[in-house]
Formats: C-alpha cells, structure tokens, sequence
C-alpha cells in the first residue's frame, strides 16, 4: 500500500480502460453496420434500376398490333383452275387480295402513292399469313372473312404510343393520313393488340414484327448443352485428378496458376483461339452451336476445376481416411466416397459456369454467330447465333420496333439466368451435408 | 535380419537400474521390444515429413492377442507411428518411411506389396469418429462389399450383424440400420466404426485415440470391447489415458521425441518405470 503508484492517483482497474473505449467500439461497429447496409442497398437499387428500365421498355414487345380486315378469298386469284393444288395456292398472289379488301374498305384513296401508303399499313408477312390460312384449310377459297392481319412496325409503335402523333409531319416516320386511317381503325374496333406468338415462334428477320427469339434460343439450347456435356466431365476430371492424385511439384504448380490464369484471361481471346484452331485448323464449320460449344468449354473449364476443387477440398479428409483404412482403392475411395459428396458443389460450380457462357457474346462473334440467321438450328452443326448475340444484332438495328424486342429478349436471358441460379441454389440446399 | 537389433533389445533390456540411472538422456530404447509370438515385427523405423524426422529408429513387436498401448506427451510420433503400421502414411504428402515394417513376416513397406489388400488386414480406427454419411448398414456392408468378402445378401447380411454384435452396437441400431450412421451419438458412432473395421476380418487394429471424443461412458463401453476384440485380434492403441493404456493394455511403448523410449508389461511400466522420462510422464511432471 504504501507503494507510491507512478501518477499519485489511485490504479485505474481494467474494467474502466474498457468501459472508457467501448463507446468509440460500438459506434465503429454501427459505422461499418451502416457502410455495409448502403452497399447493399445501393446494390438492390440499381438491380431495381435495370429491371425497371428493362421491363419498362420491352414488356410492350409481348403484344403486338393486328389490323381487321373483310377479305374475299377471291378463287380467281388464289386457284384459277380451280385444283386446289398446294403448289399453285402456294405461288398465288396474296397481297393482291389484301389491295383488293383495301380498295373495298377505302374506296375513296384512289392515288397511287396513297394506295401504297395503305397496304404498306400492314406488315410484308400478312401475305404469308394469309397462304398458311388457305393451305390449312382450303375451304375458304371462295368465302369473305373478317382477318385480323399482322400490322406494320410502324403502326404498331403508333398504337403502343411510341411514335407521338403531336409532332408535325415532317418529324414523324408515319404520315397524317395514315393516323388518319389508324384513328378510324380504331374507332371502328378494327385494330387490336394481341399476345406476340411471332416473338416465341420465329427466328430473326429484317422485320421487326416478323423477328423472334425462337432461333437464337435453339441456338442456345444447343450451344448449352454440348457446352455442359464437353466441359463438365473434362473439368471434374481434372479437378479429381489435380487435387486427389496428381504429386505436388513444378509441373502440377504451373498446371495450377496456368488454370487460375485461365479464368481470368478476356472471352474474346477465346474466341480468336476458337477462330484459328477449331475453324482454321480443324475446319469445324463455323458459326454453329458445335464450335461456340467448343469456345465456351475452354471458357468455362477453368471455372468448373476450380469450383470442382473448391469442392473436393471441402470434403474432409476423414472420409478419405475412413475408405482407404478399410482397404478401398484410391479411385474406390473417389467414386464411392469423395465425388458424391463433392458432387453438389460441382453442379454449383457447373451452373455458375453454364451461366456464365449463356451470357457470353465476345468470342462468339469472332466464330461467326453474329451471322444474321433466319432459319431455326435444328442441330449442333446448323448455323446459329444464341440469345446474347441476338440481343447485341439488335440493339444495333435503327427501327423504333426492335428497341423493345431487345429489352424483351433481355428479360428472356435474365429468366432464364435467374432460373439457372435459383437451380444451383436449390442443388446446394438440397444435397448440403453436415459432419 | 533383425537379430543384431534383437540383441540389441535385449541387451538394453538386461541393462541394470543402476546402469539406466547413471545416463538418463540416453535415447535407446529400454526393455524388451520382441514378443514370443509377434504378428507385426517393426525394425529401426524412421519417418521424416520432409526434412523433419518425425520417427527416430522405432523397433517394436505386436504379438497375437495383445492390446499394445502407445502412450508418449503430443507430438511424440505415437500416431504417426501407428499410421505406418497400415501405410495410412503414404497419403501424407513429403512423408517418407524407412526401416523395416512386416506383417507375419513379410514386409509391408516392399515395393511390390499393395496397400489396399494390406489395409484390409491391418484396419484402423480413428480419433474422431468418422462414418461415411450413409445408412448404418451400408457403413458397415461398404468393406465387405468392395473386397467381395461374402457371396449374397443374406451373408452380407448376417455378416453386418456379427460385426455389430461384435461391437457391442447391434441392439442400439438393428431397428434403425437404414438410418444415417452420422445420426448416432458420438460414442455410437466410434462403435460403428470399430464394426466397419472388423467386418473386413482384419487381423491386427490400430486404434488412434479412440475414446478422445467420448464421454466416460461411452469410453467404458469401448474399453470394455478393446478387451473382448483382443480374443481374436492384435491390437495397437495410441491413448492420451494413462489409466487408459492400463486398464486395457498388456504392454505399454513410451515415446518421447520421435524416439520409443522404454516398452514393457503395462503393469511394469506404470509401476516401476525404468528410465527416467517414463517416470516423469506417468508421474505427471510433464506431459
């Protein structure tokens, strides 16, 4: 006691010293809470931002505007001969009926220049629409109908409100005389908006109302699939053979940082590599789902072994034990053991990977996809582009019409992005096991 | 081969108290390390992970049916030991084992000899519990089924019943055999996993720490099987329990080090301990 402490005052307990510093503790706890909080908030915000701005702008590509019109299946233009043959009603001359329900409907437009101007209303496919009508059925031969013919872009964008009929004429892609004929369309009942069938149905056209999806997403399926069959067991392969047998030394050190490396190396790159090996010196025909499969395995495998070994190495090396001290082989012990426990972090891994080559564009244009195909691949060696190329054709087309089949092909991608990360979600969760 | 190492053995062996007191740091090891009737001959093992020798010129027998007891403070090379007996060290990267290991006289460090066939003979049990996250049955049928040790289900069958019963487990489990092994409790589990040893019909068990995760009763239950296995099998324990190694041991191998120290009757030992480091550890001075 009688001591002297160093200050006169009496021995500060360590209890004080905590007290005095937990103040400035918490509140650096709330200050990080708080920084961490705006990250995720302002994270959320700008996904909001982007499916707004998606959804806002391409959720009107799901409809799409229909004109009604009486039409005589006129048996002098269609058939003639009357044979009925589906090569002659093939040939026949649809949109002279369209111009002869024109003339009907609007016998007061008689200039050349505005005639045209009235049958350029409708879109160049409703001719077609109208020969798959007849050769499904015939019988129409003959007979007046009301049919609801496939508009213009022009005026769909008119009816969706995206052409603003206040502007002058001269500012304006449709003439005021064709608002006129939509305006009395309208009040006639004659013009509808109805669920875009063309979108899911149809490959790419020049045309936007005539222009769908359903190409580039064929186009994907393939690409996908031969992606997942080419890469998955390549890369768990790999990832077995690196992280369970291969000895540790320079060699499987290089192996390692080159596949790190790998992972990190630009997509295009790849696609140059896919240009000059597998069409340049293996003569894959390009542009089809076969060779953007082949760039997008050597694009995804580095993603997949690591995720692969990620996953071996989280099994624990109890279980190892376990199988070899009762006497298991070592490829035993992989099969029986390891891998089906490794095996949902390997399907995680996969699907993140196969979702990362679903939105790949970069190297899929140097290997041709960007070609403009109307036919849907039927597949794996038919040319083909795939969903994000699609999107990258169109974003860069000039018609009003084709900005909100690209925000409405982009909804198509995320769902379908969404779907694949929901899956390996689901996977994890299903099969996630506890030791 | 080994007969200079034996006599060698046994002229430590014949050595004086007084002789041992006078040079307590000496490192060789002290009494007898042969058997009468050996099943595992070991001869100057060593073992190096890396450039680090773990094993320092190890020489010990295992007889039939005899519970050997390795006792020693952490990091003495007891387990690592015990995991060169069944080459579990071969998967240990950089591990390098020299020295002369045979099981009923053939070596097992050969190099044409293979490991999965030597694993089925010499099984082991592990510290921590560790059944395959599959149904108490298939934990025990995996063995028996990748050697192709029985010939139809039923066999199978009642052979995953002896195992059990053999292990003391059949009567908690039988209602439940389709259940995750992972389910059980931990003493459970360790018995599960002394059922999937023996149902591959080894001929010696290593056991490595077996009862560190246990409860007391769950410990007694083991300890009480270790005795009953010994009937038919040798066995090799590493234990941190001093009265463990004397409740269920016949001999006892004190390694200090990486060096075995001194080895004799368990009762010897723990009585009458002749080198001073074995006297430290068992006295509780250090360890």
């Amino acid at each position: 006691m009688n001591k002297p402490s160093s200050a006169g005052a009496p021995p500060r307990r360590a209890i004080d010293i905590v007290n005095a510093s937990l103040k400035r503790r918490y509140a650096r706890e709330r200050r990080f809470r708080l920084i961490g909080l705006t990250a995720v908030v302002m994270g959320l915000l700008f996904v909001a931002l982007l499916f707004a701005d998606i959804i806002g702008k391409g959720h009107t590509a799901f409809q799409q505007t229909y004109i009604q019109l009486p039409l005589t299946f006129d048996a002098g233009l269609i058939d003639p001969k009357g044979t009925r043959d589906p090569e002659t009603l093939r040939s026949a001359n649809y949109n002279a009926l369209i111009r002869a329900a024109l003339r009907d409907v609007y016998p007061d437009v008689t200039e050349r220049r505005d005639i045209r101007a009235l049958g350029s209303m409708f879109s160049v496919g409703a001719p077609s629409q109208l020969r798959d009508r007849i050769l499904a059925n015939p019988d129409l031969i003959g007979t007046t109908q009301e049919v609801w013919l496939l508009a213009d872009d022009d005026i769909d964008m008119l009816i969706k409100g995206y052409i603003d009929r206040d502007l002058p004429e001269s500012e304006r892609r449709v003439k005021d005389r064709t608002v006129e004929w939509v305006e009395r369309l309208e009040a006639e009942g004659r013009i509808e908006k109805r669920f875009n069938t063309i979108f899911f149905t149809h490959g790419t056209s020049r045309e936007p109302e005539l222009a769908g999806i359903a190409g580039a997403l064929m186009g994907t399926f393939y690409t996908l699939v031969l992606t997942l069959l080419l890469s998955f067991p390549i890369g768990v392969g790999a990832a077995v053979y690196l992280e369970e047998f291969a000895p540790r030394n320079r060699w499987t050190d290089l192996i390692e940082v080159n596949i790190n490396n790998l992972a990190a190396v630009p997509s295009v790159i790849f696609g140059l590599l896919g240009l000059a090996v597998f069409i340049g010196l293996f003569g894959v025909p390009r542009s089809t789902p076969l060779v953007a499969s082949l760039v997008l395995s050597l694009m995804t495998l580095p993603i997949m072994i690591i995720a692969s070994r990620a996953a071996l190495k989280s099994v624990p090396p109890s279980i190892r034990e376990a199988a070899l001290g009762v006497g298991a082989s070592p490829l035993q012990t992989q099969f029986h053991h390891v891998l089906p426990l490794a095996m949902p972090g390997m399907l995680t891994g996969a699907i993140i990977g196969m979702a990362h080559a679903l939105g790949e564009t970069a190297p899929l244009l140097m290997i041709g996809m960007i070609a403009f195909i109307v036919d849907i691949p039927s597949g794996f060696t038919d040319a083909a582009t795939v969903l994000p190329v699609q999107i990258f054709l169109w974003a860069d087309s000039p018609e009003r019409a084709f900005v909100e089949r690209t925000s409405a092909a982009i909804m198509v991608l995320l769902a379908f992005l969404i779907l694949m990360n929901l899956a390996a979600v689901l996977l994890r969760r299903r099969f996630e096991r506890r030791w | 081969m080994s007969t200079t190492v034996e006599a060698m053995g046994q002229r430590v062996g014949a050595m004086s108290a007084a002789e041992l007191s006078s040079r307590p740091d000496s490192r060789a090891t002290v009494g007898d390390v042969t058997v009468a009737n050996p099943r595992m001959v070991c001869r100057e093992v060593d073992v190096w992970y890396g450039s680090k020798q773990a094993i320092k010129g190890v020489s010990l027998d295992i007889g039939k049916n005899e519970v050997v007891s390795m006792i020693g403070p952490s990091g003495c090379g007891k387990s690592t030991f015990l995991r060169c007996l069944n080459r579990m060290n071969d998967t240990i990267d950089g591990c390098r084992v020299e020295g002369s290991i045979q099981l009923d006289g053939q070596d097992i460090y050969d190099k044409g000899l293979d490991p999965v066939p030597l694993r089925a003979q010499v099984g082991m049990v592990f510290q921590k519990p560790n059944p395959f996250p599959k149904s108490i049955y298939e934990n025990v049928a995996y063995g028996p089924r990748i050697h192709g040790l029985t010939n139809n289900k039923a066999e199978l069958d009642a052979l995953v019943e002896a195992s059990l019963r053999k292990a003391g487990l059949w009567n908690e489990v039988k209602d439940r055999l389709d259940q995750p092994g992972t389910g059980l409790s931990g003493g459970q589990q360790q018995r599960l996993c002394i059922a999937r040893t023996i149902a591959v019909s080894p001929e010696v068990i290593l056991m490595d720490e077996p009862c560190s995760a246990l409860d007391p009763i769950a410990t007694a239950i083991v300890e009480e099987l270790i005795d009953e296995l010994r009937a038919n099998y040798s066995i090799a324990i590493v234990t941190h329990s001093m009265q463990q190694a004397a409740r269920v041991s016949q001999r006892t191998a004190y390694f200090h080090m990486g060096d075995l120290i001194e080895v004799g009757e368990t009762n010897e030992i723990f009585t009458n301990p002749r080198h001073k480091l074995t006297e430290d550890y068992i006295t509780g001075r250090f360890g």
